[in-house]
This record gives structure tokens, C-alpha cells and sequence, in this order.
């Protein structure tokens, strides 16, 4: 009955030959891997840009509203020789990781009572929901009122910026940890800080080092924004101060210059220090891919 | 009618004399009438039911059951995880309260090597958490128990690089380099291929044959139960209750009623599934 149903065919073993076929592997050409290079099809896209930015300027011939790209690269070039930027830029990092310190610290200590107790877990809760969309520069009036004109309010909306962020993306890899990891360190007699240190830490680092970068992000922002509101307060101000004492002086090169300088940082920071913890940690783990 | 066997005066003795010194030795673990509870968020779950067995040195305990019989969460009591609400469970006299290092789990899930240490790190990680080793010594045991599971080509490689047998030798090497009176392994080839997992069992076996450490695994396979323990604990399931406890010489080998031992034992899993199916619980 079987025979109706199924088609017989006759069964067949082969021997395999070597050496029978064509190419296995074949180098690619040279163009072809410096097209596949990220680095280099995102530097022609810059290069573009730049031309286009550069024709459009020319056309234009309005320095007042759009200097050339020429321009902005020599005042970028001045600005850093005679160090006014380095300086700009270093008061303004300085501020940066003061706020940035303090807001992680606390995001742990934070983060710490709301996975050893029930309330502490509802506190955070609470508040990251309150805080978390909260704009950083909206406190800024109530910062300037509380520590008046100066980094004590700078650095108050910046552990705001940093700190809900970080907290929010810690406790939530605190929770995602699996329940055999938690066994495993349990087994081997882990309790309490040095359970937290060895086994919660590490196994939700991914999450952690999201936070980190999303509270860098926003700390950034809300500095630069902050400093252009009342950069006035002390004789050297930051990046954020530069662009807008640039403005009023209607060097609009030198603005620019400053927004430059604002995203070669950011980049650096981004594409530099954080993607080297990456590759160091998540990455060399197999925890990110 | 079994005709009852003439025996010497020397061989009653002699057999008189080892029910005696199998009854003088004290089991390694105890337990007793336990009955061990859960809860989810709907429902308080009894998984087992006045569950009694006891784990002498050097046995490879199994714990046998269809799923549903509680046995992973049997494991996790002897563990320390999980407190019976009624009955006892003793190692070496001593209520099991908490986990501790002397009695080591091997899990199912690749995830219970902590994928930020490398294979020896992982090893010497429970050393030196537990205090049992420092410094050199941990590393000195950890690379004596890596070669026993043939990885030392892998000692430092992350465990994200390794295939899933390899990741449950780090485990049981992990387990073994503790030297724990007794080794909980819940179910750890079930997430393997057949090929690997029959290679494993017999690695397993291989370990034990050079250092007879006790072992309480737990399956849901039959032909592994049979294979891998000298003792099989059959439970029933809905909630977990001792059906039946056998020996077992890992050769699966026609018993006195002319049926081969596993076959034995899935008639009993078997017609309780029948049974359910006539009375269904709940």
C-alpha cells in the first residue's frame, strides 16, 4: 500500500573527490576592501558635506549668517593655538566630571537600597518615573535660586541629568540577572556587597554601561545648554559661554568653531572611551555582540 | 513459588554480617518526609509530597520522574534555595539550611558560567569565593580538574567561545574542583545534543570511575537514569511521592521477571500517566 504512496528510488554512495572543483577562496580586490572600510565611506560622506557646506557658503557670501567651511576651520584652527579653546573646553569638562562622579555615586548608592529593600526598590521606582522626564535645564532657574551663579548649580542639574538615567538602566540589569547566575553565586557562599560586586555587577554590566552612556549624552547637553544661559557668572567660562560670547561679538566663525569643538568631544567620548570599555568588557565576553 | 536457597552457615553469616555494615554506615544525606512548597502568584504549588530517600558515599543517586514530579525543585531543597514545610533533610547529621559550598549544583543552563571569567577563572572564582583555596593553590586545583575534563588547551578562553559540551565540563570540572560531599547535577545534558550528551554521560562516568565522588542527579530520561546511577529514585508526579527506588549496574540488564530494567521503569512512569488520565487532579 505503501509502494503507491512513496516513489522508490535506487540508493547511491559516493566517493568524494579532491581537487575536482574551482576556487574556494578568493581575495578581494582592493577597491573592494577600502569600500568595505566603515571608516572610509563614512570620511567621504564628511568630505561631501564639507564641499557642500563650502559651495553653499561661497553662493551665499554672508559671513554674518553662514562663514565658509574654510573659515570656521582656520577661527578652529586660531582658537586652538592660542588655547583659548583648550581652556574653554577644560573648564567645561572639569565641571562635567564633577557632576558626572557625583551623579554615578549616587546612582549606586541608590540603586544599592532599592535591591536590598522592598521600599527602596518603590522609592526608585518612583522617582526615576517623576525625574526621568524631567529636562535637566527646567531646574535650572530653581538651581541658580538654591546655589546661586556659579558650578554649584551646574553641577546640580548635572547629577539630575546623570543620575535617573544610570539608576534606571543599573536596576534594571540588577533585575535581569538570571536566577541560575544568582544560584550559582549563592552556591559558593556570595552574600550581601560581595554578592552585588561579584556576581550582580559584572553580570549586569551591559546595562550599566547603557546607562553610563545615556547619562554622558545627557550630561553633555544639559552643560553646554546650561553654561550658554549664564556662562557670566566667572571670568572663564565654559564651551557653552565661548559660543555665546562669540555671538555678541557677532563672530559667527568662532561660534561655529565652538560647536565644533562640542562634537569632536562628544564623538571622542563616544567613539573613543566608551567603545574601548566596550570592547575591553561586553564585547570580549560574548555579553554584546 | 520462588524456592528459597540452601545456604552454608558461612554465607548466612557472612551475608548476616554485611546487612550489618551496610546498615552501620550512616547515609551521606537524609531526607525525610519531605514535603516542599512553592508558591507562584496564583497558586501555592506542593511539588513534593512526604518524599523519603537516603544518599550513601560514593553513590550516583538518581532522581528519576516525568516532569511535574518536583524533582529539579527536590534538588534545590538539598541545595539550601528552598525550606520543606515539613520533614527534614540532614547532610553528614546537620539540617540543611542555607546553600553552602559543600554541596555543589551543576545546572542545565550554559549561563551558570559567569561569562566575564575565563574558563580557569570560573573554576578558581568558587575556590576563592568560598575560601576553600587561595592565590596559587586555587589555581593549582583549578588546572588539576581542567585536564581532568580534557580543556586545558581552553583554560583561558572565555566561556562565549566554547560549544555547549564544553560548557558543561567547565561546570562539572567547576563542581568537582570543590570537592563537595556531594555533587547536585539537575539535568545537565538536557540542553545537549544526543551525540554530545551520550559522549558526556560516559565522560561522567569516566570521572567517577577515578574519584567516586556522590553525585544526586536529576533526569527526566529514562536510559540516562539507568545508565548513569547505581541507585534510581523513581517519583510520581502532581505532586512528587516515591514510587519506586531501584539498583541499577548501568547495563540496563533483564531483571528476574525477564524484563530489561528500563523497561521496568517506564511501565511505572507509564501507568501512572494512565492512572492520571482515569482520576485527573484538580
Amino acid at each position: 500500500m505503501a509502494d503507491n504512496v512513496l516513489v522508490q528510488r535506487p540508493e547511491f554512495v559516493r566517493e568524494i573527490e579532491i581537487s575536482a572543483y574551482g576556487v574556494v577562496e578568493k581575495p578581494l580586490t582592493t577597491w573592494e576592501k577600502i569600500f568595505n572600510n566603515t571608516a572610509v565611506r563614512k570620511g567621504l560622506l564628511l568630505l561631501m558635506l564639507a564641499t557642500i557646506w563650502q559651495v553653499y557658503s561661497t553662493v551665499l557670501d554672508n559671513p554674518l549668517l553662514f562663514p565658509k567651511f574654510s573659515d570656521t576651520v582656520s577661527a578652529f584652527y586660531d582658537n586652538l593655538m592660542n588655547g583659548v579653546l583648550l581652556q574653554r573646553s577644560w573648564f567645561s569638562i572639569k565641571v562635567l566630571l564633577m557632576g558626572y562622579a557625583a551623579g554615578l555615586l549616587l546612582a549606586g548608592a541608590l540603586t544599592s537600597f532599592a535591591i536590598s529593600t522592598r521600599i527602596g526598590n518603590d522609592l526608585l521606582e518612583t522617582l526615576t518615573a517623576m525625574f526621568n522626564p524631567l529636562p535637566a535645564i527646567a531646574l535650572l532657574p530653581l538651581a541658580l535660586i538654591w546655589f546661586g551663579l556659579g558650578n554649584g548649580s551646574l553641577v546640580f542639574v548635572l547629577i539630575h541629568s546623570v543620575l535617573w538615567p544610570v539608576a534606571l538602566n543599573t536596576h534594571s540589569g540588577f533585575m535581569s540577572v538570571s536566577q541560575t547566575m544568582r544560584m550559582v553565586g549563592r552556591n559558593y557562599g556570595l552574600a550581601g556587597p560581595r554578592y552585588v560586586a561579584k556576581i550582580l555587577i559584572p553580570a549586569a554590566f551591559p546595562n550599566i554601561l547603557t546607562g553610563m552612556k545615556i547619562g554622558w549624552a545627557f550630561a553633555w547637553r544639559t552643560l553646554i545648554a546650561a553654561e550658554l544661559v549664564f556662562g557670566v557668572s566667572s571670568g572663564s567660562g565654559g564651551l557653552g559661554w565661548f559660543i555665546y560670547e562669540n555671538k555678541n561679538q557677532l563672530e559667527i566663525a568662532n561660534v561655529f568653531a565652538g560647536l565644533f569643538s562640542v562634537i569632536i568631544i562628544g564623538l571622542f567620548v563616544e567613539n573613543f572611551i566608551f567603545r574601548n570599555i566596550e570592547l575591553k568588557t561586553v564585547r570580549k565576553w560574548g555579553m554584546q555582540s | 513459588m520462588p524456592q528459597r536457597p540452601l545456604r552454608s552457615g558461612l554465607a548466612a553469616r557472612i551475608e548476616r554480617w554485611g546487612t550489618k555494615t551496610m546498615t552501620a554506615a550512616s547515609p551521606l544525606l537524609e531526607v525525610k518526609g519531605v514535603t516542599l512548597q512553592y508558591k507562584t502568584k496564583e497558586h501555592l504549588v506542593t511539588a513534593t509530597y512526604r518524599v523519603d530517600f537516603q544518599v550513601y558515599k560514593s553513590d550516583r543517586f538518581v532522581i528519576l520522574g516525568p516532569s511535574g514530579c518536583g524533582k529539579s525543585t527536590l534538588l534545590k531543597g538539598v541545595g539550601g534555595y528552598l525550606q520543606p514545610s515539613e520533614g527534614s533533610m540532614r547532610l553528614n547529621g546537620e539540617v540543611i539550611k542555607k546553600p553552602g559550598s559543600d554541596r555543589v549544583f551543576v545546572f542545565q543552563e550554559f549561563d551558570q558560567l559567569l561569562p566575564w571569567k575565563t574558563v580557569k577563572q570560573n573554576v578558581m572564582f568558587a575556590l576563592t569565593s568560598s575560601g576553600k583555596f587561595k592565590g596559587r593553590a586555587a589555581e593549582d586545583k583549578a588546572i588539576q580538574y581542567i585536564e581532568k575534563v580534557n580543556l586545558i588547551k581552553f583554560a583561558d578562553s572565555f566561556p562565549h567561545t566554547l560549544s555547549g559540551g564544553m560548557k558543561q565540563r567547565v561546570a562539572i570540572a567547576r563542581g568537582m574542583a570543590m570537592e563537595p560531599d556531594v555533587l547536585l547535577m539537575d539535568e545537565p545534558f538536557a540542553a545537549l545534543d544526543a551525540l554530545t550528551r551520550r559522549k558526556m554521560q560516559e565522560e561522567l562516568l569516566q570521572l567517577w570511575d577515578d574519584t567516586h565522588f556522590t553525585v544526586l542527579f536529576v533526569t527526566h530520561s529514562i536510559l540516562e537514569a539507568v545508565l548513569i546511577g547505581n541507585r534510581i529514585l523513581l517519583l510520581s508526579p502532581h505532586p512528587g511521592r516515591v514510587k519506586a527506588e531501584l539498583n541499577s549496574d548501568g547495563k540496563d540488564n533483564v531483571g528476574a521477571d525477564g524484563r530489561k530494567l528500563s523497561d521496568r521503569i517506564h511501565d511505572m512512569l507509564f501507568a501512572d500517566q494512565i492512572e492520571e488520565r482515569v482520576t485527573p487532579h484538580g
